[in-house]
């Protein structure tokens, strides 16, 4: 199982000292972390991609091939990529331009973005939110996967024989997962395809993840890809860690307060209750990450949200100390020790791709097509 | 078959004028239901309870707690409402507004509704037609013609009591008229029939993706 931190990369003033750090404090800060996820043995880092303030992550692929050439083992992602508004062809050059400087170490997330008016600044239309997302990521598919391509469709300028630089590595794409919250078609598209199903969790109670996982899981099946219980899932969760819970919330309590997005509502308890947030000894941290396992299956890889709200770097920094040192050992080899023989305990990775061979589903562009109902 | 009426109230002190109306058009649609010869069951939210968790809901993107989720549910599967409030400031409070705001559009689609206001002065009538008629043609819900406010001397007046039979039988009478739809094949009827969601619960009657991909084929 893979664990890592995703970043949504927010400039927010330290509530307890008043200090908000500039645009650069914040990507470098965003950079140590990285690296500290390497050193301290987590496996995937993360970033968010947004086009506006209090966010600094508009370059994930800038930042991901700094971040690569200063790490070995790292793996290197996306939270998400906007699948709507970048153009497909220049996200298949990025990131396949990614993969061959990382040696292989690249992943991407999908997402349609949450701020509405991101559409119009790339001359996009909000209310074509899914269509964006279904026909720009076909395009994609196909783009990583056949060396020219001829191609029309409704959103962007058509393609004759355009053939996509660099190819991917070991002509083998990158794996992609699908984050969505709430929109069905979504975990419907990576049930399609066969790619994995990422539920940000964070901002919502479990009742409601679960039933977005089932319905990826029973529509994987669906599709001939495997087991419901086989699919690729990925979830969020949040955390702040003490030597004991007193302590964690005392500390926590000014950043959850004034935090951006759930700052000056819910109080923490509530949205502790509520939430995957979880603000305690490393111990409890373990007891309920676990616990994620038992509504949404086992799953194959775990994202913390640790390094927002102001909270400053060398707290981070501490914070993924205790995160790598003492919680993730636990939570791997008690995640292991539940999880059946049949269901894979890691996502794809390039090695595993590539060891698939070339006759491998995941080379074509449509990899259900014969098993889909007429 | 039973018929689920849920009463909503927005009165904030205990005890309360809004709720006493409240019960008092609950009890008046019972005996109407009854009288046709059909069962009936009441249940009452009281938005005060609820306070802050709307507050909650609203300030963290829409996180649903679960008693919210619950009357959510609860909402969108009755078979009619009546709906209370208290005037504040020449509108309904800011209580009951939330609270709608936090349903889903589609939960009162078609649904019977049957209108309650409360204040100290009868200059402040209209409300029922200038605020809250409006807001429940926006939700869809067939809204029964007379609507019932009460100002406070009203509560010791015998017009008050009529007022309030004549909206309870137009509300027995739209509730237990649902379903009353053409038979199939002779009509389209069906596929037109109010659709009403609480907002809870994923939808899981998906559409096949290769009708999302609509021959972008590979």
């Amino acid at each position: 199982m893979q664990f890592g931190i995703f970043s949504v990369s927010d400039v927010t003033a330290d509530p307890t000292t008043g200090k908000r750090p500039t645009e650069g404090e914040r990507i470098e800060a965003m950079t140590r972390i990285a690296l500290k996820a390497e050193e301290v043995g987590l496996d995937v880092f993360a970033t968010g991609e947004h086009h506006n303030p209090p966010f600094v992550a508009s370059s994930p692929t800038t930042h991901l091939g700094y971040i690569a050439a200063k790490t070995e083992k790292l793996l290197l992602s996306t939270a998400t990529t906007l699948i709507t508004t970048n153009d497909p062809v220049k996200i298949a050059e990025d990131y396949a331009f990614l993969q061959h400087l990382s040696g292989g170490r690249v992943d991407l997330m999908m997402g349609r973005g949450n701020t509405g008016p991101v559409y119009p600044w790339f001359g996009k239309d909000i209310r074509k939110g899914i269509e964006l997302a279904v026909e720009n990521y076909h395009l994609l598919r196909k783009l990583w996967r056949e060396p020219v391509v001829n191609w029309q469709g409704e959103f962007r300028t058509p393609l004759q024989g355009y053939t996509s630089t660099p190819a991917p590595l070991d002509g083998t794409p990158p794996f992609v997962w699908h984050g969505s919250i709430r929109s069905p078609e979504i975990a419907e598209q990576a049930a399609y395809y066969g790619d994995g199903f990422f539920h940000n969790h964070i901002f919502w109670n479990k009742e409601h993840t679960e039933q977005m996982v089932r319905l990826y899981r029973q529509r994987f099946e669906h599709y001939g890809h495997g087991a419901a219980d086989q699919a690729i899932v990925g979830l969020g969760g949040q955390v702040f860690m003490g030597t004991t819970e007193a302590e964690a919330k005392r500390q926590f309590r000014p950043y959850f307060d004034n935090a951006p997005v759930y700052g000056h509502g819910p109080s923490l308890e509530d949205f502790s209750e509520l939430t995957p947030l979880t603000v305690g000894t490393p111990e409890q941290v373990i007891e309920r990450t676990l616990g994620f396992a038992d509504y949404a299956g086992d799953y194959q890889r775990q994202l913390f949200l640790i390094d927002h709200a102001g909270l400053p770097v060398e707290v981070v920094l501490e914070q993924m100390e205790i995160l790598g040192k003492e919680v993730v050992p636990v939570l791997r080899a008690e995640f292991e020790r539940r999880r059946p023989a049949h269901v894979p305990s890691d996502p794809p990775t390039h090695a595993s791709l590539v060891a698939a061979g070339p006759d491998g589903p995941h080379h074509l562009v449509e990899p259900a097509r014969p098993k889909v109902d007429a | 078959m039973s018929h689920r009426i849920v009463v909503v109230t927005a009165g904030l002190t205990v005890p309360s004028s809004t709720r006493l109306l409240a019960d008092q058009l609950a009890e008046s649609v019972t005996t109407q239901v009854s009288a046709r010869g059909e069962e009936v069951s009441v249940e009452v939210i009281e938005l005060r309870e609820l306070a802050g968790e709307l507050a909650t809901f609203m300030t963290s993107g829409g996180v649903p707690t679960p008693t919210l989720t619950r009357v959510r549910e609860q909402v969108s599967g009755a078979d009619g409402l009546i709906a209370v409030t208290p005037v504040f400031s020449a509108s309904y409070s800011g209580l009951f507004k939330m609270f709608f705001d936090a349903l889903d559009p589609t939960s009162l689609s078609g649904m019977p509704v049957l209108l309650g206001a409360t204040a100290g002065t009868a200059r402040h009538s209209l409300v029922l037609e200038h605020a809250m008629r409006p807001l429940f043609a926006y939700l869809r819900a067939v809204v029964a013609p007379t609507a019932v406010f009460a100002a406070t001397e009203d509560f010791g007046s015998s017009g008050l009591a009529e007022r309030i039979a004549r909206a309870a039988a137009e509300l027995a009478t739209s509730v237990l008229a649902q379903g009353d739809y053409a038979l199939e094949g002779f009509g389209p009827d069906l596929a037109a029939r109010p659709r009403r969601t609480s907002g809870t619960q994923v939808d899981s009657d998906v559409t096949p993706f290769a009708d999302l991909l609509k021959g972008h084929s590979g």
